[in-house]
Parts: structure tokens; sequence; C-alpha cells
């Protein structure tokens, strides 16, 4: 725990070792850190994905772009627990099938996930947010009797700097800006230390400086974290992608750095060609 | 600051500790003194019946608590509360049956009703009812079990919102029905009534009442102190987040089952203790307690009072039932209506009840000095 807490207080200091598990450490030493392999989901006779492949390295910043219905939230329902496959295997590390554990387990087990729609806890200040974010042990009777260490605070007090929000802390969560909402929740994310986080567009409905840190803040945290980002928004995806993953119809359509995949003549069809 | 100051004043302020000492010392001190000590003619002597009304109000305002916990904190509304009182209430009138002895209209050792029915002997469920720990057991014990098992099923399967509240609500009523048969064992219809002991002391005499609502008093303290820890605690912020993010908090990492499950399983069991302590003072338990409209009277109370404030709840609890021992006597066909149009009327201008109505005027006194200043 307080290995973690000190990481987490030098956020930007380059610390390698985040997200301690509370099940012991993520194997990764093969270098991956979530491995997706021929996940189908379909509903109602629409497939949703078709035998998707995926890997993502550790500390590798992804970008996962297509058109609307192309499964990136659906994919990341799978990865979350939310939505189990019909097929397939989802391994975060080298030992965790995310297929059998619940979306608590799987928050526990090191995964971060940002929703489309930001989602934080309206009728609470933006400081309770991220207290009850914050790695701990999350059972009932624990919660019943925590009380926030000096060092808690501190880094509650450092997440709220790093995203903007230290006038803000008492405010009800509920009153904040949509951007200021959208920076929340990824505070909320960082003091899960997570070795993974999903972000889905995350930028939606930021103001033009809002986004630029946002790119900022996603670039520094790659590295130390994995991250796989979901948007629309292709120069923000510009500013940021190293590796760009194109989903179409369920599947991978193609995948590499931004300037071949613009070129690729089928991702060219899919966005324009229609 | 020792952790017990912390907590102390984590739970009132200064103002709110002193709002508490003195309903203790009306509770504890006043009213049995004037009760018992101020003779009847005195224009200071407070009836007992009067403070049986009382007693029975606080009983009420337990089960409210213990409402608020579970929908104005967790969001969750149950319409069957009236269940969990009513079996806490069984419970400890199988027991009161028990102290009847041989003094019932048959003089035997039975219960009237299984003579009346030809009965020869206790029942399975009965064994030990003579035994007042084994009732108190029981009080906690039944609803707990109960709430426990269904709140398994149903928040496991993610039932949520008005389904939820359905399934409550039909909860209730099938087992009013089940109450209602006589071959159930608990008196049918008629229920228990005709008390005569309690511990051994008559459950009529003055003392006894003052005692039993000081006790009830004692327990109201207790519960709304408690209700107020948990929710000023991080569980409580927890149980908050819950009800305007659920998925986020599982995406948190907590299990929200657990934290829905304790919540829910402590109401009902506060429930049950509130319903064994309204049983003596009222005399009489019968399945009418688990109709489908008592459960929802309930939620009318804390909508009233104000969800998510607790005081509110008592101050709800107390306003309607006061309200409606005035109008059942005066206009008795005239209480539904009147209940329903507190209810539309709350819903649609008061949404924070009485105390959000009073906590609004609060804080806009200031604002408006400022405003004036220049």
């Amino acid at each position: 725990m307080s290995t973690g807490v000190q990481a987490m207080g030098g956020l930007g200091a380059g610390d390698p070792v985040l997200g301690h598990l509370a099940r012991g450490e993520l194997d990764a030493s093969h270098g991956v850190v979530l491995y997706l392999e021929d996940i189908s989901v379909s509903f109602d006779g629409f497939k949703a994905l078709n035998a998707l492949s995926l890997a993502i390295d550790v500390g590798e910043l992804r970008c996962v772009i297509g058109p609307n219905g192309a499964g990136k939230t659906t994919m990341m329902d799978v990865i979350t627990g939310k939505t189990r496959p019909d097929t397939g295997t989802v391994y975060f590390g080298q030992s965790i099938d995310l297929t059998r554990l619940s979306e608590a387990e799987i928050a526990h087990a090191g995964i971060g996930r940002k929703f489309q729609k930001p989602t934080i806890f309206e009728r609470l200040s933006a400081f309770e947010n991220l207290e009850l974010a914050m790695k701990a042990d999350k059972r009932v009777r624990k919660t019943l009797f925590a009380r926030l260490a000096s060092d808690q605070r501190d880094r509650i007090a450092d997440t709220l700097r790093l995203i903007r929000l230290s006038e803000a802390a008492d405010r009800e969560a509920g009153l904040l800006s949509h951007g200021q909402k959208q920076w929340l929740e990824i505070g909320m994310l960082l003091m899960q230390e997570p070795r993974l986080l999903l972000l889905d567009e995350p930028v939606a409905g930021m103001s033009d400086e809002e986004t630029e840190r946002t790119a900022e803040l996603f670039v520094s945290l790659a590295g130390r974290h994995s991250l796989v980002v979901v948007e629309h928004d292709m120069a923000f995806v510009g500013t940021i992608a190293r590796k760009v993953t194109v989903l179409h119809e369920g599947s991978v359509l193609a995948e590499g750095p931004l300037e071949q995949v613009q070129n690729d003549e089928r991702v060219i069809e899919v966005y324009l060609g229609r | 600051m020792g952790p017990l100051a912390q907590t102390i004043t984590r739970l009132y302020g200064i103002r709110g500790w002193i709002g508490i000492a003195i309903a203790a010392l009306v509770l504890f001190v006043l009213v049995p003194v004037l009760n018992l000590a101020v003779p009847q003619n005195h224009p200071l002597h407070v009836s007992t019946f009067l403070v049986t009304l009382s007693g029975k109000i606080m009983c009420y305002a337990i089960v409210a608590l213990a409402m608020d916990l579970i929908w104005g904190f967790a969001g969750i509304l149950s319409l069957g509360h009236g269940l969990f009182f009513a079996l806490g209430g069984y419970a400890m009138g199988m027991y009161l049956m028990r102290q009847i002895g041989r003094q019932g209209q048959y003089q035997s050792e039975l219960p009237d009703f299984m003579v009346f029915l030809d009965w020869k002997e206790l029942p399975w469920h009965w064994w030990m009812s003579d035994q007042f720990w084994w009732a108190a057991l029981l009080v906690v014990a039944v609803p707990g079990l109960l709430a426990f098992g269904f709140g398994y099923l149903a928040f496991r399967s993610r039932i949520k919102g008005v389904y939820f509240s359905i399934i409550t609500q039909a909860l209730t009523f099938a087992a009013m029905l089940l109450f209602f048969r006589n071959e159930t064992g608990f008196g049918g219809n008629n229920g228990f009534t005709d008390f005569k002991r309690l511990l051994g002391f008559d459950v009529t005499a003055p003392q006894t009442r003052v005692v039993l609502f000081a006790v009830t008093g004692a327990t109201l303290l207790g519960v709304l102190l408690l209700g107020r820890w948990l929710v000023s605690s991080k569980f409580g912020r927890v149980l908050a987040a819950i009800r305007d993010a659920e998925t986020r908090v599982m995406f948190c990492g907590y299990n929200t089952l657990h934290y829905k499950l304790f919540i829910w399983t402590l109401s009902a069991i506060l429930c049950g203790i509130a319903g064994a302590l309204y049983v003596p003072q009222v005399g009489i338990i019968n399945p009418s307690e688990m109709s489908p409209a008592n459960s929802i009277e309930i939620a009318i109370w804390v909508a009233v009072g104000g969800r998510g404030t607790l005081v509110g709840a008592i101050a709800g609890a107390g306003i309607v039932n006061a309200a409606k021992s005035v109008f059942t006597v005066a206009f008795p066909e005239y209480w539904l209506f009147f209940l329903g149009l507190l209810f539309i009327g709350v819903t649609l201008f008061l949404p924070g009840g009485v105390v959000g109505l009073l906590r609004a005027r609060r804080r806009s006194r200031p604002v408006a000095l400022t405003e004036a200043a220049p």
C-alpha cells in the first residue's frame, strides 16, 4: 500500500512501478499487458465483435478509432467485465483471465475505465470522488471504519492539482463544467493506480485548451501506465498516437503508425467511401 | 483530537448535540415525571394515552429512519418495509401471548386462538416462545435473515428501481395472505392481542408504559446516531455513489452487492426492533400491518420529512402520524385522500421535504444580506 502511495505522490516523476495488485503482482513478463484473442460478441444476431484479436504492450499508448458501430465500446465492455464474450479469451498479463472476473475484481486487478459520458458521483465533492476511487481495501467492513491518513490526503491533493481542480475540491461534482467532469473522472482513474487505463472519448466536449492539456497528460502517463484511448477527434489522435488500431464491423481493419493507417486504402474507403 | 472526539464532532455540530440532549431530557426525565409524579387532574399532567401515542409514533420514526437509510442514501425504494416491522412485532407478540399464561378466556396453557382452533399442543415454530431472550433473538433474526436472502437474490440479479419496489410490495402482500390463514399458527386475521404481562410486569400499568416509552426513545436516538455514523463514514459516501452512478462504483473496485446487502439487511433489522417495541405499547399485532398500503405510507413519511436527512425521516413520521391521529377522529373517511394529496403535493412542490424547505430558508437568508450590502 505505502509504496503505491509514494509512487503516486510523484506523478510525473517517471516511477515505473504503479498499480500494485492486492492479490500479487501482475505477470506481464512477456511485455504484453492485455491480450484479446478471437473475441466474438453478438446481440440478437448483430455481431458487435467478430473474431477480434488485439494485443497491448506494457506502457503503450494505443489509439483505437473506427466508425460508429465498429465495436469500440463493446470491446471496452468485454475487457471490463460488463459484457461476456460469446467466444474468445481476454488475458490481463500472463495469468489473469478477465472473462472469469466481475467488474469489481477487474478494477482491483488494475484496469481503470473512463466512460464516454462523464460518470462521476454528482452529489459528492470532487475531493470525495477521488477519495472513493483511491486504491484501498474496498470491502464493507474496512470501508465502515476507514479514516483518511495524511499521506492519502496528500495524494488526493496531488491528483487534484494534476487535474486542475484544487480550487474546486469541495464543490459538488455535479456543478463542475463538462470538461472539469471529464478531468475529474480521469483523476479518479489515476487514484485507482491502474496498470491499464481504458479511455472512451476522453476529450469529447472539451475546449481546445483542455484537449491540449489532456493530450500532454496522456503522453506523460504512457510508459508508467498502458493506455487504450478510443477517440473520434482525429486531431487529438494525431497529437498523442504512436500506434493506431482501426476497428471496422467488429474486427481489426488496420493497425500501425497513424500516417500508415491514414493512407491505407481500406481505411479510407471505410471512413469516406460510403 | 482523539478518535472518539473526532467521531463525536463528525456526527453532529454543537447545535445538533444540544438538540439531542434536550430530546433525551424530555424522553427520560420530563415525560416520565409529568406522567407518573404529577397528579392526574393537574394541568401539567401528561396522560398515559399521550405517552403511549408518542411511543407508537417513535416506533414509526425508527422505521422511517431505516427507510431513509435505504431509500434516501442508497436510492433503493422499498415498498415492503411494513413486512419487517410486522415480523418483529409478531416475534414479540408470540412471547407476549405466552406471558398471558392461564389468564386467557379459556384458561389454557395454550394461547386462546389455538384452543379455539382445537389445537392440542404448540406448533413447532412456537418452540421456546416463552423465553424473552429467544423472542429478542427472533425480532432481529427473522427480518434480518429474510431481508438477507431476498436482498441477495434481488441484488445479485441486479434488480433495480421500480422493479425492486414492486417485488418488495408483492413480498409483503404474499406474507399478509400467509399470516391471514389460521393454519399458519399466528392467530389468523385477529393476530395477537389481550396481552397481560411483559417480563412479568403488567403491560397496561402506567409505569410499564413509561418504561416502554423511554426504551423506545432511547432506541430512536441510538438509531439516529448509528445512521448518522454510517452516512458520515466512507461507507455512507459509497452508498451515495451507488445511488448516483452504480456502474462507476463497480469499476472503482467496490462490490456493490455487499454494500447494498449490508444496508438493506440492517434496515430490515431496525424495522423488526421497531415492531417489537410497538406491539406491547399498542397491544395488538395482526396481518393488516403487512398490507401494501402500510409500507407505502412509510415511504410517504420519509418523502414528507425529507429524504437523505435522517432528522427529516423522524419529522415526517411525526407530522404525518400526528395529522393522522387528528384526521381519523375528525374526518375518518377523508384520511386516505388527504394522505394521497400530501404525497403528490410534497413530490411536486417540496422535493426536499420539510427539512429541505427549512435548510433552503436558512441558506437563503445570509445570501440576501450579502446581496443587500454595497
